[in-house]
C-alpha cells in the first residue's frame, strides 16, 4: 500500500512537473532569446483557461476549449507583443519587472471586468474522468495521464523545433548575437514576435489544463508563475532542456516533499509536531531548493553564462 | 522647476503639516493615510539604498518588512497572552514596549539581511533578483504553513504598542512617530551615502573592477549595504503592524515586493527623497482610482505603465531639472 501510494505520489509530482514545463518553456525562451523577465507570463496562463472554459462553454466540447486556449493566449500574446513588450527588449531588468507588474494589473482586472469576480469552472469530460489501473496495482486519474502525455508530447516537439528546424536555428542565433542573425536577413521582429507568442500559447494551454482540475480564476496565474520562475533558474535561463529537467525536478520535490517530510520526521518528534514541521518545510522546500542550486551553480543547471 | 533641495524641504514640511490639514478639514482618515505613506517611504528609502545606488535589484524586500511586521506582531502577541516565547532552550517574555521592539526589529532584520545578502550576493543579474525573490517566498509559505501565530488569517494586535509617555493609539501622536523615523532614515542614509561605504558601493555599481584595483572588497561593501538596507525595511514592516494592529503572510508576499520596489521606481531612483514621492503617489493613486471605479487596479497598470515606457526618470524628475534627468539609462 505504502508502495503504491508512493508511486501515486510521484506520478502526481510528474504531472505538476509537466504542466510547469509548458509555463517555463515560454519563459525561458522569452527570457534567453529576447533577454525580456516577463511577469506577465502568468496572465497568459490566465487568459487560457478563461479561454478555454468559454469556448468549453459554448461549444460543449472540452476539446474544442483547450484548442482554442492556445489560440486565444497565442493572439494576446502577439498583441502584447506589438503593442508593450517590443518597446521592452533594450530597456533594462528593472524597467521590465515593473512594466509586466503592470501588465499583471491591467490582465486581471480586464478579465474581472469582463468575467465577473467569480470562478469559473472547466468540466473534464467524462471519459477521462475516471481512472484507470497500471501495472503493478496502480490507480491513476486518466486525465493526469493525458497532462503527463501532452507536457512529454510538446517537450519532445520543442526539442526538435530548437535542434533541428530553421526557426529554431534563428532562434538560437538571435540568443547569441541578435544584431549578426539580423543583418544576415532575420526579420528579427516578426521571429521575437513568433517566440513570445508560442510562449504565451503554451502558457495558455498550461492554464486550461490545470484549470479543468482547480478553478477558472482571476490570479491563478501569479502562483505558477513564481513557481515558473523557480524553474528556469533551477535549470539555467534560456535552454529548454533546463527548463524541463527543472520542471520534473521543481514538480517531484514538492510533491515527494509535502508526502514524505511529515514521515519523515514522525521519527523525531511525536505524530502533531511533525505534521507541523515537515509540512512547513515542505512549503519551502522548492525554494530550498532553488537557493542550493544556485549558491553552487550561480547560472543554473544547464546554464551557459550568468545573465 | 526648482532645485531638488527646495522640492525635499518642500515634501518634509508638506508631510509635517499633514496632521494640521487633517484636524482643519476634520477628517482624521487623512492622517492615518499619511502614516501609511510615510512608512512605505521609509521602506522605499532602504530599498533604494541597493536598487538605486547599488544597482542591486532585490526582489525580495517584503522578506524585511514582513520579519519586521512579524517580529513586532508576535512579541506583543506573547505578551498579551502571558505565555513566554520558547526557542530551543531559551525562553523569554513577549514586549509591547515599542523600544525594544525596534531594537529587536533591528537587529533581527540585520542578522536576516546577512544572511540573505550572503547568499544572494554570490549571483548577479536576473539571477539575483530571482533569489531574493525565493527566499521572501520561503518566508512567505513558512509563515502560511505554521498555525502557532495565526497562518494565512493572520495576527491582530488588540492595542497598538507603547512609548513611555506618549499615547500611540492616538494618529496624530502615530504619525509623528513615523515621521521622526523618516527624518531618522533620510539623516542615516544621506550619512551612509556621503561615507566611504556609501561612495565604494556608489562607485561598484559602476565599475566592480576598478573598486578592486584600488584595494576595496565591493562585495563587502554591497553585503553591508543590503543589511542596512534590510534593516531600514524592517523597522518600516514593525511599524506598519502596529499602524494597521494586523500582521498577515500578505506583506510577505511578492506583491509587496514588487509595490515597495514600484514606488520606488515610480519617484525616482538615485534621488534620496525619491521614494516619499513614489509612495505618496501611489498610495493617493490607490485611494483616489478606488474612489472613482471598481477596477482601479486596471487604471494604475495603465499609470505604471506609460510611466515605464515614457517618462523613465520618475516623478521628481517631472519637478526639477538637473543633471539627473539625461541619465535616463541606470
Amino acid at each position: 500500500m505504502e508502495f503504491q501510494l508512493l508511486i501515486e505520489q510521484l506520478l502526481n509530482g510528474l504531472q505538476f512537473g509537466t504542466m510547469l514545463f509548458l509555463m517555463s518553456a515560454g519563459l525561458t525562451l522569452v527570457f534567453g532569446v529576447m533577454g525580456l523577465i516577463n511577469l506577465a507570463h502568468g496572465s497568459f496562463y490566465m487568459i487560457g483557461a478563461f479561454g478555454a472554459a468559454l469556448f468549453a462553454e459554448i461549444t460543449g466540447s472540452f476539446f474544442i476549449g483547450l484548442i482554442s486556449s492556445f489560440i486565444v493566449a497565442m493572439f494576446a500574446g502577439v498583441i502584447t507583443e506589438i503593442l508593450v513588450i517590443r518597446k521592452l527588449y533594450k530597456k533594462d531588468h528593472l524597467d521590465q519587472v515593473l512594466a509586466t507588474f503592470a501588465l499583471i494589473l491591467i490582465f486581471s482586472e480586464g478579465i474581472r471586468w469582463l468575467f465577473g469576480a467569480y470562478p469559473l469552472y472547466l468540466n473534464i469530460p467524462s471519459q477521462l474522468n475516471d481512472s484507470i489501473s497500471l501495472p503493478l496495482e496502480i490507480i491513476y486519474s486518466k486525465y493526469r495521464l493525458l497532462i503527463i502525455a501532452i507536457g512529454v508530447l510538446i517537450a519532445f516537439f520543442l526539442y526538435i523545433l530548437t535542434s533541428k528546424t530553421l526557426l529554431g536555428i534563428r532562434i538560437k542565433a538571435g540568443q547569441n548575437d541578435r544584431e549578426m542573425i539580423s543583418v544576415l536577413g532575420v526579420n528579427i521582429k516578426t521571429l521575437y514576435t513568433i517566440v513570445f507568442a508560442l510562449g504565451a500559447a503554451l502558457a495558455g494551454l498550461s492554464g486550461a489544463l490545470i484549470g479543468a482540475i482547480q478553478s477558472v480564476e482571476v490570479g491563478m496565474g501569479e502562483p505558477v508563475l513564481i513557481l515558473a520562475f523557480v524553474v528556469i533558474i533551477i535549470g539555467g535561463i534560456g535552454s529548454i532542456k533546463g527548463a524541463f529537467v527543472g520542471a520534473l525536478l521543481v514538480g517531484v520535490t514538492d510533491t515527494l516533499g509535502r508526502f514524505l517530510l511529515p514521515e519523515l520526521f514522525k521519527l523525531f518528534f511525536d505524530n502533531a509536531d511533525a505534521n507541523l514541521i515537515g509540512s512547513s518545510i515542505a512549503s519551502m522546500s522548492i525554494y530550498i531548493l532553488m537557493a542550493i542550486v544556485l549558491i553552487f551553480r550561480p547560472s543554473g543547471l544547464f546554464g551557459e553564462r550568468s545573465a | 522647476m526648482m532645485s531638488e533641495k527646495k522640492l525635499n524641504l518642500i515634501i518634509l514640511i508638506f508631510l509635517f503639516l499633514v496632521p494640521l490639514f487633517s484636524i482643519l478639514l476634520n477628517n482624521i482618515y487623512i492622517t492615518t493615510l499619511f502614516s501609511k505613506i510615510v512608512i512605505l517611504s521609509i521602506a522605499g528609502i532602504g530599498l533604494n539604498l541597493i536598487l538605486g545606488y547599488g544597482g542591486m535589484v532585490s526582489f525580495g524586500h517584503a522578506a524585511f518588512f514582513g520579519l519586521g511586521g512579524y517580529v513586532t506582531g508576535i512579541l506583543a502577541f506573547h505578551f498579551n497572552n502571558y505565555e513566554p516565547i520558547r526557542i530551543l532552550f531559551f525562553e523569554f517574555e513577549g514586549t509591547n514596549q515599542l523600544l525594544f521592539i525596534w531594537v529587536f526589529t533591528l537587529i533581527l532584520s540585520s542578522i536576516l539581511a546577512l544572511f540573505i545578502g550572503y547568499f544572494s550576493l554570490r549571483t548577479t543579474g536576473v539571477y539575483f533578483i530571482m533569489i531574493t525573490l525565493a527566499f521572501a517566498q520561503m518566508l512567505y509559505y513558512f509563515s502560511i504553513s505554521w498555525p502557532t501565530y495565526g497562518g494565512e488569517d493572520g495576527l491582530s494586535l488588540s492595542l497598538r504598542n507603547q512609548i513611555p509617555f506618549l499615547n500611540t493609539m492616538d494618529p496624530i501622536t502615530f504619525f509623528y512617530i513615523c515621521y521622526v523615523w523618516l527624518i531618522v532614515t533620510i539623516i542615516f542614509v544621506k550619512f551612509i551615502l556621503n561615507s566611504p561605504l556609501g561612495i565604494s558601493l556608489k562607485a561598484s555599481k559602476e565599475n566592480v573592477d576598478r573598486v578592486r584595483s584600488v584595494g576595496i572588497n565591493p562585495k563587502k561593501v554591497k553585503l553591508i549595504s543590503f543589511i542596512i538596507s534590510g534593516a531600514i525595511t524592517g523597522l518600516a514592516g514593525s511599524l506598519y503592524a502596529d499602524l494597521n494592529r494586523f500582521v498577515s503572510p500578505t506583506i510577505l508576499s511578492w506583491q509587496m515586493s514588487g509595490e515597495i520596489m514600484i514606488l520606488v521606481i515610480l519617484g525616482g531612483m538615485f534621488r534620496l527623497y525619491g521614494p516619499i514621492l513614489g509612495a505618496f503617489s501611489y498610495i493617493i493613486l490607490e485611494q483616489f482610482l478606488g474612489g472613482i471605479t471598481e477596477n482601479w487596479q486596471f487604471w494604475l497598470g495603465f499609470i505604471i505603465l506609460l510611466e515605464v515606457l515614457y517618462a523613465k526618470a520618475g516623478i521628481m524628475s517631472f519637478l526639477i531639472k538637473d543633471k539627473y534627468n539625461e541619465k535616463t539609462s541606470s
